[in-house]
């Protein structure tokens, strides 16, 4: 079946998309990240320019995390005190997010930019996440119990503040600062930034696993829907009807990804993360390095008449 | 003033009069509607050539040339090229004011119409169309092989958007015509110009134009104006929406 995207402005196959939403749900469900970095690189490669895809997948990515974030308020596993401060954080680093990312349209620089950063985040993330996991998986079958420290340089720092539900006392500067490139990469990204900012939270911060899934949800919801707002008040680029596809799509695969996700064990689900975000940086790498089919693109200024 | 105004309108109205040839057209809908589902269509063009006494007796093959322009809007075109071992755009040209359809249609190929001169001044062929650019603060069309103008073209007529037939005007008896308009899915809404200029003999003997307009309507349509008219409203809506549907995911698979 076929629907017309207003704002994409591109006949889609309502099917093809709801499914695209219904995979990266399931995979997103599995590791409980939002899917931003996959979904936004899907929508790019089925012809749907970079600028919608990021302004539309801020909608879908507030959908599921919301959808997410209800289940961990039910089982009191998200810290608002924490939420709040890395929220101060996000909704700044939003807003500078969502203007550079005008800055660079107007530029025809966006396209670019949104490929590199995708390449150094993702392989620079991924290859992270596949060395840690490679490693815990190595200490899981010799049997030794992983080395833990229980304070680094970060918890040295001034304007300490006591998170009660998360049980620990941390200065809220690296907090906001967390928050600002979170909500900065977000928005220009078109990510909601679940899959850097829980490690950034587990190994940096030391916040307890308990809280830490939850609380990054929050950040992503406030920080998705605001991106959202922005997008569609300054570059109006949302795409509503392809969203709620995407949203629908998305909140269904999740259920049964998180289902899939607990019969894996955790080390082997960090290890299959790593693989996946690294295919996606690598491929976005590939594309910048060999020649493109076209070297010219034509980009309309609006219609008059 | 005022009689001057007069004396021009009367050499106006002369003028036309005193053509031998008109030309009568019509297209099948002058108000085609895009719906959601929409997936191009073609609208068909009918026309004769109407001969009067002053006609010379010997003209008797008529050539055609249609025109359609879409709605216009500025433009840029913007070339890749490899820095660092990465292709980035660099160069880029803007396109001022240019049609974002465009359709040249004829009965046999321009060069055998007409001679190349008339084909330039009258705008006959994809080549020939004038396509205003600004180069640095100049205003101009350039040369039809600059290669800014031509992947323009390319690209345009690579989405369906500009092209050009010379076998698609058909005549149904010597001076009674018709040609199809393809409409592809992604087809710019807004009045769409049809020019129908009429030639014998290499000579321009005359034109006339119709019009047609193109609308969007239902649900889509909606969306899009909204989105572009009221960006505050709907965001709020959008991220109501995705509140609503992530709420109601958290309720149907509500597992305790």
């Amino acid at each position: 079946m076929q629907l017309y995207l207003p704002i994409a402005d591109l006949p889609v196959n309502v099917f093809l998309v709801l499914a695209m939403g219904a995979a990266v749900g399931f995979v997103s469900g599995m590791f409980g990240i939002g899917g931003g970095f996959l979904m936004t690189p899907l929508l790019i490669f089925i012809g749907i320019t970079p600028a919608v895809a990021v302004a539309s997948v801020a909608s879908h990515i507030a959908a599921s995390s919301f959808s997410g974030a209800i289940t961990y308020w039910r089982r009191r596993a998200i810290d608002p005190a924490l939420a709040a401060v890395l929220l101060s954080g996000g909704v700044t680093g939003t807003a500078l997010g969502v203007w550079t990312f005008t800055q660079l349209r107007a530029l025809g620089q966006l396209d670019l930019m949104i490929a590199l950063s995708y390449v150094i985040l993702l392989t620079t993330v991924g290859s992270l996440m596949f060395s840690e996991g490679l490693r815990a998986l190595m200490r899981t079958r010799r049997g030794t119990v992983p080395p833990r420290r229980t304070h680094n340089w970060i918890h040295g720092l001034p304007l300490k503040m006591r998170f009660k539900r998360s049980k620990i006392y941390l200065s809220v500067i690296p907090v906001v600062i967390v928050g600002i490139v979170i909500g900065f990469i977000g928005a220009v990204m078109g990510i909601g930034g679940g899959f850097i900012l829980v490690p950034i939270m587990i190994y940096l911060l030391r916040v307890p696993t308990s809280t830490v899934i939850g609380t990054s949800m929050i950040l992503t919801l406030v920080t998705m829907l605001f991106a959202t707002m922005l997008h569609a008040v300054t570059n109006h680029l949302v795409d509503a009807v392809l969203a709620l596809i995407l949203m629908v799509g998305g909140v269904t695969g999740a259920q049964f990804g998180a289902r899939a996700g607990q019969r894996i064990r955790g080390e082997q689900l960090r290890l299959l993360l790593g693989i996946l975000i690294l295919s996606v940086g690598i491929r976005f790498a590939v594309e910048l390095v060999i020649r493109p089919e076209d070297l010219f693109t034509i980009r309309e200024l609006g219609v008059t008449g | 003033m005022m009689r001057a105004l007069i004396a021009a309108l009367l050499v106006l109205l002369l003028g036309t009069s005193a053509r031998a040839e008109r030309l009568i057209v019509s297209v099948s809908n002058h108000r085609v509607t895009v719906t959601p589902n929409y997936s191009g269509e073609e609208l068909v063009l009918f026309g004769s050539v109407e001969r009067d006494a002053s006609t010379p007796a010997d003209r008797t093959a008529y050539d055609l040339v249609v025109t359609v322009i879409g709605p216009r809007a500025d433009m840029v075109t913007r070339r890749k090229e490899r820095t660092f071992g990465i292709w980035i755009n660099t160069d880029y040209r803007q396109f001022l004011q240019v049609p974002s359809y465009l359709a040249l249609f004829a009965n046999r190929p321009f060069d055998q119409i007409t001679s190349a001169e008339i084909a330039r001044r009258q705008q006959i062929g994809l080549n020939n169309v004038l396509l205003m650019q600004r180069v640095g603060g100049d205003y101009a069309d350039v040369v039809p092989n600059d290669v800014f103008r031509s992947a323009f073209i390319r690209l345009r007529t690579q989405r369906g958007l500009y092209r050009e037939d010379a076998s698609a005007v058909t005549f149904l008896t010597p001076t009674l015509f018709r040609t199809g308009i393809p409409l592809p899915a992604e087809v710019p809404i807004g009045t769409y110009e049809v020019e129908i200029k009429l030639f014998a003999n290499g000579a321009f003997i005359g034109k006339t134009e119709t019009a047609f307009e193109i609308v969007k309507v239902g649900f889509e349509q909606f969306v899009a104006t909204s989105a572009r008219q009221n960006g505050l409203i709907y965001g709020l809506a959008t991220a109501a929406m995705a509140l609503m549907t992530g709420w109601m995911a958290s309720i149907v698979f509500r597992k305790d």
